[in-house]
């Protein structure tokens, strides 16, 4: 629960003045069904700071991000503010203590104007308790030009641009009084002058005496603006160093670390002619330009950081979001995706990204979701579905993929995420695809699964099936792919032969 | 299967021994009985006669609900698509003036088309489940094309509808409509055609590619978007066939009561989902079956029926009614949350 005299306490510094480290976590542990999200992880910031997370994607940043924020609570481990223990129970604890976080995915209530959104729960009230509209604006002034950001208090937020979303969510946070603001990749949908604008403010937040804990994937950003820099890698810290003290080089050693080993049975197949090219495929701002030939027995991996439009283009090729501009090719002849089924009809198969929002039938039970792809063009007798015929195709898969479930009538809501993956997997091997698209074909799965599903992947190249894998983990795109293409904010950044690709060449691709 | 455990070496998950899957429509059955029984006893302590024995009670019953009961039929097909139907009470009634309007007698003064009268009862028929069908169509390609939620787009219907019937002969109701025509309405004839397009539908959702792809769109929309399902095009054939089904109840129920009027059906929408939603179907898609929905009707009938039979105040009747529909619903909640958490 709250306390808000602890807090008062500890906000007014009174607990150990001038203690060194603001925020001092240590030997954090936290575990989820299934995923050891930190292990031992220990994390420090200084007054007037800025201390970067690094990691790749799946490393444990978040999770740490989420404990300081008071939204997860750690299995084990210290949590000192100031020098004092606390222990924080939820995002509200965390305000109170002078903790914000400024989220990813914006959490502005869009109908409302800039300086409702900012007092929300603590707008100013008359002697009735009727909000002064007058008082709250001149407060948001006041924060604004502190700030030096210039946005309307009166507009309702739909009306502003991301950038100045962002900026409310910031104003917003430090109008808390915050001690510490979390930022989680705030940069990744601002433009240059507006990331200039942003540093502004942060060195502004600096000078007042201010932490600030800053998780990006860019580079470049974290010399321009941080001064520590913390390694995470699969849960675990790595390191710390000063950021004037390291290179570009050393941090990617760091994030990427561990020897690649041979746990990904890819087997050298003869590789043939090419079966889907695509040529300057443009989406609108998602992506420019995506060039590729995918040739018949190729696994070609998609690499490069979460949002870089990677899935976009898997989608795209698929039908499911039709390109603005450039060509889809199909055996050479050149076909406009305008839905899924016409990408079906071409003989492509896609395993989309997230299981549960585009994949499954959660209620339904393994049957109906295997055969949903299949009885579009068969196993259907004047409407009727030839249920023997079916269920037999059916179990023929849940054997030979070793689907673990009691049986086919047990709904996909009862399975472990990797007997779902493998569900999908059945569901498109029905339609006998010679395209496959797979995107983070393992990603939240056990280890026994993942590598069932890598052998598979191998059976069906050699069985000349033309891969398209996306992945977030590096290890596992080198591991699998004959070719590599690198993907950097929506553009193509190189295409790496399988025996040029080495994890630093293509973190260098991804993140420039 | 047996070599497949064998063979299944990791330890993290336990494989159980096929179950035998009760059909979910058993505890309505049982709720259906058990309230068969409390009337019975009730009956006996309150008025001293038998509920269940009294073969003319059952069959007005019955008979009542039919026309509730066929609604639901096509209701229950939209709920399970993830949609639902406020426009089916309204389209009975629409399609019940314009039925009635075409199945006038020969020689009736003031018929609405002096010109039309004494006709095949097939026309007056197939212009009722034509308005039906179109008024359907309208709802499926509001829904499918402009992406407006279901409960706006036949809300907006249910009004228009309404208005239609109303328009249509100024209010007045229409009479003297052919024996032919009303043959429809004898009899068990309206129980026969409810069970019929239940029985109908119930194969088709349970045995054919359109019921599949219904339970697909309903489960997630996305997912069956991206298994190359045209998602816009079945929902259109969802709503058009569920509202001739509107249409189909406004033929039977003005072939029972020999006349058109403009107030058929209003409130009917809701008995229907009611109907649905007590047999057992999910208001959240994906999850639902016409056996539910037809003991769901007769669970409906038997609250009626029973609380009339006990000299209960018509109010209180619809009291306890919106009780039973909650309680249907926080049950169905209740099923979904375990098997989330499952």
């Amino acid at each position: 629960m709250l306390s808000p005299t602890t807090a008062q306490v500890v906000r007014e510094s009174g607990a150990i003045p001038n203690a060194e480290y603001l925020l001092e976590v240590a030997n954090v542990r936290k575990a989820f069904p299934g995923v050891l999200a930190l292990d031992d992880v220990s994390f420090r910031l200084k007054r007037g700071q800025v201390h970067a997370l690094m990691g790749e994607n799946g490393a444990g940043k978040s999770t740490l991000m989420k404990i300081i924020a008071g939204i997860y609570q750690p299995d084990s481990g210290s949590f000192r503010l100031k020098g004092q223990e606390i222990r924080l129970n939820s995002p509200l604890d965390a305000l109170q203590y002078g903790i914000a976080m400024i989220h990813q995915e914006l959490n502005l209530m869009n109908y409302m104007t800039v300086a409702e959104n900012i007092w929300i729960r603590r707008e100013p009230l008359n002697a009735f308790g009727f909000v002064r509209h007058d008082e709250m604006r001149r407060r948001t002034q006041e924060l604004f030009d502190q700030l030096d950001i210039k946005i309307d208090p009166e507009v309702e937020v739909r009306d502003l641009s991301v950038a100045n979303r962002q900026m409310v969510e910031i104003a917003k946070a430090v109008s808390y009084d915050s001690d510490v603001l979390i930022m989680d990749e705030p940069t990744s949908a601002l433009t240059e002058t507006e990331v200039g604008h942003l540093f502004r403010i942060i060195r502004t937040l600096k000078a007042q005496g201010k932490g600030i804990v800053y998780i990006t994937h860019k580079m470049n950003e974290l010399f321009e603006i941080a001064d520590q820099v913390s390694v995470f890698r699969d849960g675990r810290f790595v390191g710390e160093q000063a950021s004037a003290d390291v290179t570009r080089d050393d941090i990617i050693r760091m994030m990427v670390g561990r020897d690649v080993t041979q746990m990904f049975p890819k087997t050298v197949v003869p590789i043939g002619d090419v079966i889907l090219s695509v040529k300057n495929l443009t989406l609108g701002k998602r992506f420019h330009d995506i060039s590729f030939d995918l040739r018949k027995g190729e696994i070609l991996g998609l690499a490069g950081l979460v949002g870089s439009g990677r899935s976009n283009v898997a989608e795209t090729i698929f039908g499911v979001t039709p390109a603005t501009s450039g060509t889809i090719l199909i055996d050479g002849k050149e076909i406009v995706m305008r839905n899924p089924a016409m990408a079906m009809d071409c003989g492509i198969a896609f395993i989309t990204e997230d299981r549960k929002e585009t994949g499954c039938f959660l209620l339904l039970d393994v049957l109906d979701n295997m055969q949903v792809a299949l009885l579009r063009t068969r196993g259907v007798t004047a409407g009727f579905v030839n249920e023997r015929a079916i269920e037999k195709l059916c179990l023929e898969q849940k054997n030979r993929l070793r689907v673990r479930t009691p049986d086919l009538g047990e709904p996909v809501i009862n399975l472990s995420g990797g007997n779902q993956q493998k569900v999908l997997i059945a569901r498109w091997l029905m339609t006998n695809p010679r395209i496959l698209i797979l995107d983070e074909p393992t990603r939240g799965i056990d280890v026994g699964a993942k590598a069932e599903i890598h052998k598979l992947i191998s059976e069906l190249a050699g069985q000349g099936v033309a891969v398209l894998m996306i992945s977030s983990e590096l290890p596992e795109v080198l591991g699998m792919s004959d070719r590599v293409l690198v993907m950097h904010e929506g553009r193509m950044t190189g295409i790496v032969e399988r025996e040029d690709a080495t994890q630093v060449r293509i973190m260098e691709l991804a993140s420039q | 299967m047996a070599n497949q455990q064998a063979s299944n070496a990791a330890p993290a998950e336990i494989v159980s021994a096929p179950r035998r899957r009760l059909p979910p429509e058993l505890s309505i059955l049982g709720v259906m009985i058990g309230m068969m029984l409390l009337f019975e006893v009730l009956g006996w302590i309150v008025v001293g006669q038998s509920f269940i024995a009294n073969p003319l009670r059952l069959k007005i019953m019955i008979l009542q609900e039919s026309v509730i009961g066929i609604i639901a039929v096509g209701v229950t097909q939209i709920i399970i698509m993830g949609g639902i139907d406020l426009s089916s009470g309204s389209i009975v009634g629409m399609a019940a003036m314009i039925a009635a309007s075409l199945a006038q007698t020969e020689g009736v003064s003031h018929a609405i088309y002096p010109a039309l009268t004494g006709l095949n009862p097939f026309f007056p028929v197939a212009a009722g489940l034509l308005t039906g069908l179109l008024a359907g169509a309208i709802n499926g390609s509001l829904i499918a094309w402009t992406k407006i939620p279901p409960f706006i787009a036949t809300l907006g219907m249910m009004v228009s509808a309404r208005g239609i019937a109303d328009w249509y002969t100024n209010g007045q109701p229409i009479g003297n409509l052919e024996d032919s025509y009303a043959e429809i309405g004898v009899g068990w004839w309206p129980v026969i055609i409810f069970l019929v397009v239940a029985a109908i539908f119930h194969v088709a959702l349970r045995y054919t590619r359109y019921g599949k792809f219904t339970y697909a769109i309903g489960a997630n929309p996305l997912a069956a978007r991206v298994s190359g399902i045209n998602v816009e095009r079945h929902i259109i054939i969802v709503y058009t066939l569920a509202a001739g089904l509107s249409g189909l109840a406004g033929i039977v129920h003005t072939a029972r009561a020999i006349s058109g009027q403009a107030g058929v059906g209003v409130g009917f929408e809701l008995d229907a989902i009611a109907a649905a939603v007590i047999g057992g179907t999910s208001l959240a898609g994906g999850v639902g079956r016409m056996t539910g929905t037809v003991i769901g009707t007769v669970i409906l009938g038997i609250l009626t029926s029973g609380f009339t039979f006990l000299n209960v105040d018509a109010h209180y009747q619809e009291i306890i009614k919106g009780a039973v529909i909650i309680a249907a619903v926080v049950t169905d909640q209740y099923r979904l949350r375990r098997r989330r958490g499952a």
